[in-house]
């Protein structure tokens, strides 16, 4: 029987990327039953099917010295950047207390202390953003690799034209990780692009580019562990698409009947959680039992992370007058 | 020292620049050609190339990377090379810039400026009031200079400013308007208005070139024993409330006039507000005077019907005065 290769990382790394996903997993699963108890409002967009890529990537950045620019379905980095399960509920839940003072909600908050900057809903907009954070570290002559994404959908604004050309002419350490899975909404990437890879696009930008498999977490975390090194050497940005497939609808209000049974069926045989699980369990770096405890714990924590968030009151109304401007100079 | 208009802007941005290593600048042509208006010609050999970013022809790269690079420490200055293409970066301004300190409670302090306006010959694309779109956003401060002293006392107050501005320069104004501006560091704070001209029968409020149109109509005006009393907010947002009521109260009657467009435009907020808060004070009407709503005609006889000016001015001050 051929034996299971090594891995490059070590335990502790790839134990680490797994409890980051299994994270991500349970939140989605968490916000999941939320939504169906009528506790979640708003959108809830899951990331089911693709925590190998926000989390193999974040992973890949120094969360001391570099940004995070997470999208609506990355809330696997949010965890590798050191976001506290409380802080995230109260935020989806629109809680007293969350960052955003319940002005908005899911994963849309920054926290500078912990170098995370999160999205609006115009997909794209936030990728000349990032590249400006960038460029102001790199007129102090220092490298900040800021990390953005967007879909196979976004990918087709404008905006992202506009950011990914002007990084690669001021040679900015910017990574920015297309991720494909399959449908923008409902609308089939034979709709949205005629292209063979998104990340042939890269060329055009005279930056790296490339296609991976985004079930992989070490595949993913190599090839951004790459990215930073490039970035790093000043040679500027590079763009990353990875092949997943969403396996909810757009939200959870949408049964995605469109998407055909057999592609969801095939994709389920590639689950990027349960696939590590397996893996690290015939590496022997952690066993199947082990991972169920991992897994329970993250579990127990996340209930409890809910439960004292659903304690907290709505955010009072007066707040919603408050911090249109950082001066207070404006009168209605 | 006397200055043209677009003389005390580029004397702002150098004091800043000078003061303040944060402060940098993003536009097209900018950097060796020194503007398409040449208002930042020896910028770049004073403060080099990291400071003086020559951008592609992409108004969301510009102000989105001004964005970022105010979340990071910067206090970027965004130049449009004509305030039209600002649509091209729309979004930019007004979903992420205009909504970071309501959501994020984090400052976004950027300037985007550039020439707007009409009266020059310059096409519909090339002469846009685009100002009331931008109040209507929220989030954004919103700086309309008549005077080369407040241009420059305004500019230096917008690229202090912790919120992100935008700051509308007049191209007819630009050589046309000259007048003695402070040396050095000069501030005017945001959201005070400035009374231009003191009169007893009929306030004019306005802001950028109508302001210099109103000076021409009461000049006309005092020909005929009307005393017209002028009104400048300076900025449209902050808005300078009191300082209009307080001249509406005295004088009775108002005239609002602005180059933009008159439906939806600025002039029918102040309008509102003076019906709202002066109206026992009243003595006639408040009127507006404003552009035709269409885009600004490239012919001059066109797009002299369209725009407002002095004798519409004076003549709409006749109605409300004889009321």
């Amino acid at each position: 029987m051929a034996k299971t290769p090594a891995s490059a990382y070590s335990a502790q790394q790839q134990q680490e990327l797994l409890k980051y996903m299994l994270m991500a997993r349970e939140f989605d699963n968490a916000m999941l039953r939320l939504y169906r108890q009528g506790k979640a409002f708003g959108g809830v967009y899951s990331q089911l099917g693709n925590e190998a890529v926000s989390v193999g990537s974040a992973y890949a950045l120094d969360r001391f010295k570099d940004v995070l620019f997470p999208m609506h379905r990355n809330i696997g980095g949010h965890f590798v950047f050191g976001q506290s399960l409380d802080q995230l509920m109260l935020n989806h839940l629109a809680r007293k207390g969350s960052q955003m003072r319940g002005t908005d909600g899911t994963g849309h908050y920054a926290d500078p202390s912990l170098r995370i900057y999160g999205n609006v809903s115009h997909l794209g907009a936030m990728i000349p953003v990032a590249a400006g954070f960038s460029l102001a570290d790199k007129l102090r002559g220092i490298t900040t690799v800021s990390l953005t994404y967007i879909g196979d959908g976004g990918a087709q604004v404008g905006e992202v034209h506009e950011a990914l050309n002007f990084a690669a002419v001021h040679k900015l350490p910017l990574i920015l990780i297309i991720e494909n899975n399959q449908y923008a909404y409902s609308t089939p990437n034979s709709l949205e692009f005629a292209c063979e890879n998104l990340s042939d696009r890269a060329i055009g930008y005279g930056m790296h580019g490339v296609t991976i498999d985004g079930t992989d977490v070490e595949l993913v975390y190599a090839t951004c562990v790459e990215a930073v090194e490039r970035a790093r050497r000043g040679e500027g940005p590079t763009l990353i698409e990875t092949r997943t497939m969403r396996m909810r609808g757009h939200a959870e209000h949408d049964d995605f009947s469109y998407v055909p049974k057999e592609l969801l069926a095939e994709w389920s045989e590639k689950d990027p959680v349960e696939t590590y699980i397996t893996l690290l369990d015939k590496r022997g770096v952690m066993s199947r039992e082990e991972a169920t405890v991992l897994r329970k714990q993250i579990l127990a924590d996340m209930i409890a992370a809910i439960d004292r968030a659903l304690e907290q009151p709505w955010p009072d109304a007066e707040e919603g007058m408050k911090s249109v401007f950082m001066s207070e100079q404006v009168e209605g | 020292m006397i200055m043209t208009y677009l003389e005390a802007i580029a004397d702002a941005m150098r004091v800043e620049m000078r003061r303040d290593e944060s402060v940098i600048m993003i536009g097209e042509d900018i950097g060796t050609y020194g503007g398409a208006f040449k208002l930042t010609k020896g910028f770049l050999d004073e403060f080099g190339s990291n400071r003086i970013i020559d951008a592609p022809i992409s108004e969301t790269a510009i102000i989105g990377a001004a964005i970022g690079a105010s979340l990071n420490g910067m206090r970027p200055i965004a130049e449009m090379q004509f305030m039209d293409f600002i649509t091209n970066g729309f979004n930019q301004l007004v979903t992420v810039a205009g909504t970071t300190a309501y959501r994020w409670s984090l400052p976004v302090p950027m300037v985007v400026r550039g020439p707007s306006g009409g009266g020059v010959g310059a096409n519909p694309f090339h002469s846009r009031n685009s100002e009331a779109w931008f109040v209507h956003a929220t989030g954004l401060k919103v700086v309309c200079p008549a005077f080369p002293d407040d241009a420059k006392g305004l500019m230096m107050a917008s690229i202090r400013d912790n919120d992100p501005v935008v700051f509308f320069e007049h191209k007819g104004l630009y050589r046309k308007i000259k007048g003695e501006v402070p040396e050095g560091e000069y501030i005017v704070p945001l959201g005070k208005a400035r009374t231009v001209r003191p009169g007893a029968h009929c306030s004019v409020i306005a802001y950028g070139s109508a302001v210099h149109m109103a000076l021409e109509a009461a000049d006309i005006l005092a020909a005929e024993g009307i005393d017209v009393e002028i009104v400048d907010i300076r900025t449209l947002v902050p808005f300078d409330e009191a300082s209009v009521l307080e001249s509406v109260k005295k004088t009775g009657r108002a005239v609002v006039a602005h180059e933009a467009v008159l439906t939806a435009g600025f002039g029918g907020e102040i309008a509102a507000r003076i019906a709202d808060k002066a109206f026992q004070w009243l003595d006639a009407p408040v009127k507006r005077v404003a552009a035709f709503d269409s885009p600004t005609p490239f012919a001059p006889t066109l797009e002299k019907a369209v725009l407002p000016n002095a004798e519409k001015i004076a003549h709409t001050i006749r109605q409300v005065c004889s009321f």
